[in-house]
């Protein structure tokens, strides 16, 4: 039994604000779903499945759905990090399939920026019952020295520079001009980011995504359902999820779960890399990108440095468009969780409603890859195909 | 972590006691799995390879190369998280110390040191050989 085009993404929605002080977590949820519905022209009296991940506060999907007010047949709340959206798209289409609800909504939000996290350089906090905390907490783990360790080896074997990794920012700044919600419009160059701070080698500030508040929401629907709504429909082609870690020790940091999740949605749509028009490619850090797509198969495991050199990700100039709304790196990642916005740019570029400078003309396969925890320990990877109304 | 911060004090648990009990005595354990003939790190009680539950304590010898590093320069006090890949096959997590962070490269020869914390434990860290 194959999941391809069981059900289709009808409503998207990425909250405005990149600061919201005044709100409060579940309202951000609450905002994020209405207007998700709203884009699909359907209500929260609709919804009888919900998907969230542990940026939704207690116990996730019991606490939202009574804040919501929702009346609900099936919830999910999965947590694989900042993938978590990418991996509820896939259960809510296999929940669909299945019949056990026929209206699923996906919300992620948080607020990061305002609360003042230092989410790339303070410690993770580690549960006392995890089992590796012994063992890892001591040594002072963050966000950016865990990545910071994956691109120094990856430079080590492969002889990826600085300079390559700097090009996949200036990438995501190209597009993010465009966007007028982006926390950060400015174009930058390949010497802005070499030049910019380092914050744990080999990685600079411009390595790193950016801190906001926010979130964005997902509605997914039945065929059925689809079928009564006057919107584009998005097909669900794809998907596939699998997490990676460190092999009882026997590591390596030079790839991601993407080697796996990858082949799954490849192989569940019956397409390959080659057709693919747009790729959302999570960008937590620049080496994120570089791994992920030699993982996914853009180009061999090793070339991922030259491959995005000179533009090469994007739109109008490169063989693969990436992140056109800016992406973490420029744009947005609410709740330090990309996967949302990931999902939610992919659709634009289907619907043609990206900007119109960076919109990928005649648009019908495309790419949404999430990755959730640390590619310099244990990750949640996800990857989800989707096709236009002609794919 | 530098020699001016405090020595941490792990999390212990039911399975990881004998570990941290050896760090007084300056013994770096890792586990091994009789069943696979492998070593897993961190060390568990079912072994992670090929699933045995026979698994047992064994002295490591305490000898590695760096598998990567990054110093963060952001911290108060800027400090080297690296992989130390051990004689026996396994990586660990841990900080390099007593060096330095701009001198270190991959595949450098490092040893365990030991940092009493005071509070029964010892944490290992690793520091290049002369």
């Amino acid at each position: 039994m194959t999941l391809n085009s069981k059900a289709f993404i009808a409503g998207i929605f990425e909250h405005p604000l990149r600061l919201a002080p005044e709100k409060s977590l579940p309202q951000l949820h609450a905002e994020v779903a209405k207007g998700a519905l709203d884009d699909a022209g359907l209500s929260f009296s609709d919804v009888d499945g919900y998907f969230c991940a542990g940026d939704a506060p207690g116990m996730g999907a019991i606490n939202m759905a009574e804040y919501l007010g929702l009346d609900l047949r099936y919830t999910d709340s999965t947590e694989t990090g900042g993938s978590s959206p990418v991996v509820h798209v896939g259960h809510a289409v296999a929940a669909i399939a299945a019949g056990k609800c026929n209206v699923a909504l996906i919300t992620l939000a948080g607020k990061p920026r305002s609360s003042g996290q230092a989410t790339g350089t303070a410690p993770r906090t580690m549960g006392s019952s995890i089992p590796e905390s012994g063992f890892e907490a001591p040594y002072g783990p963050t966000t950016s020295n865990m990545y910071g360790m994956a691109a120094m080896r990856h430079m080590h074997e492969y002889g990826t520079t600085s300079e390559q990794l700097a090009w996949v920012k200036v990438a995501a700044s190209t597009h993010a001009q465009y966007n007028p919600n982006a926390l950060l419009q400015d174009v930058v160059t390949v010497e802005d980011v070499v030049n910019s701070p380092m914050i744990s080698d080999p990685l600079h500030r411009l390595d790193c995504c950016v801190i906001t508040d926010g979130g964005g929401a997902v509605v997914i629907v039945s065929p059925e359902i689809a079928k009564t709504l006057n919107r584009t429909q998005v097909k669900i082609l794809g998907h596939g999820e699998a997490p990676k870690h460190l092999n009882g020790g026997l590591i390596d940091l030079t790839y991601t779960g993407a080697k796996w999740s990858g082949p799954l949605a490849f192989d569940e749509a019956g397409i390959t890399p080659a057709d693919i028009d747009y790729a959302s490619i999570y960008d937590s850090f620049t080496i994120t990108v570089l791994e992920t797509i030699e993982d996914l198969g853009f180009c061999d495991k090793g070339e991922g440095g030259k491959f995005v050199m000179d533009g090469n990700l994007i739109s109008g100039v490169g063989k693969l468009p990436f992140n056109t709304d800016g992406g973490g790196l420029c744009n947005n990642h609410p709740a330090n969780r990309g996967g949302v916005t990931k999902i939610i740019e992919a659709v634009r570029q289907l619907r043609g409603e990206a900007h119109e400078k960076v919109q990928v003309p005649n648009c019908q396969l495309v790419l949404a890859h999430g990755t959730g925890g640390s590619i310099g320990t244990r990750m949640g990877s996800a990857t989800l195909i989707l096709g236009g109304e002609d794919a | 972590m530098s020699e001016a911060m405090k020595v941490p004090v792990p999390i212990i648990n039911e399975e990881t006691k004998p570990f941290w009990e050896a760090t007084i005595l300056k013994k770096f354990l890792i586990k091994y799995c009789k069943d696979c003939d492998r070593h897993h790190f961190y060390p568990r009680s079912k072994c992670p390879h090929c699933h045995s539950l026979d698994t047992r304590w064994v002295e490591a010898s305490g000898k590695g190369v760096i598998y990567t590093h990054s110093t963060l320069r952001r911290a108060k006090v800027p400090f080297t998280l690296a992989y130390v890949t051990l004689d026996e096959g396994v990586s660990v997590l841990t900080n390099i110390i007593d060096c330095d962070p701009d001198s270190l490269s991959i595949g450098q020869q490092v040893e365990v040191v030991f940092r009493d914390n005071g509070q029964g434990s010892a944490m290992p860290y690793f520091t290049p050989m002369e």
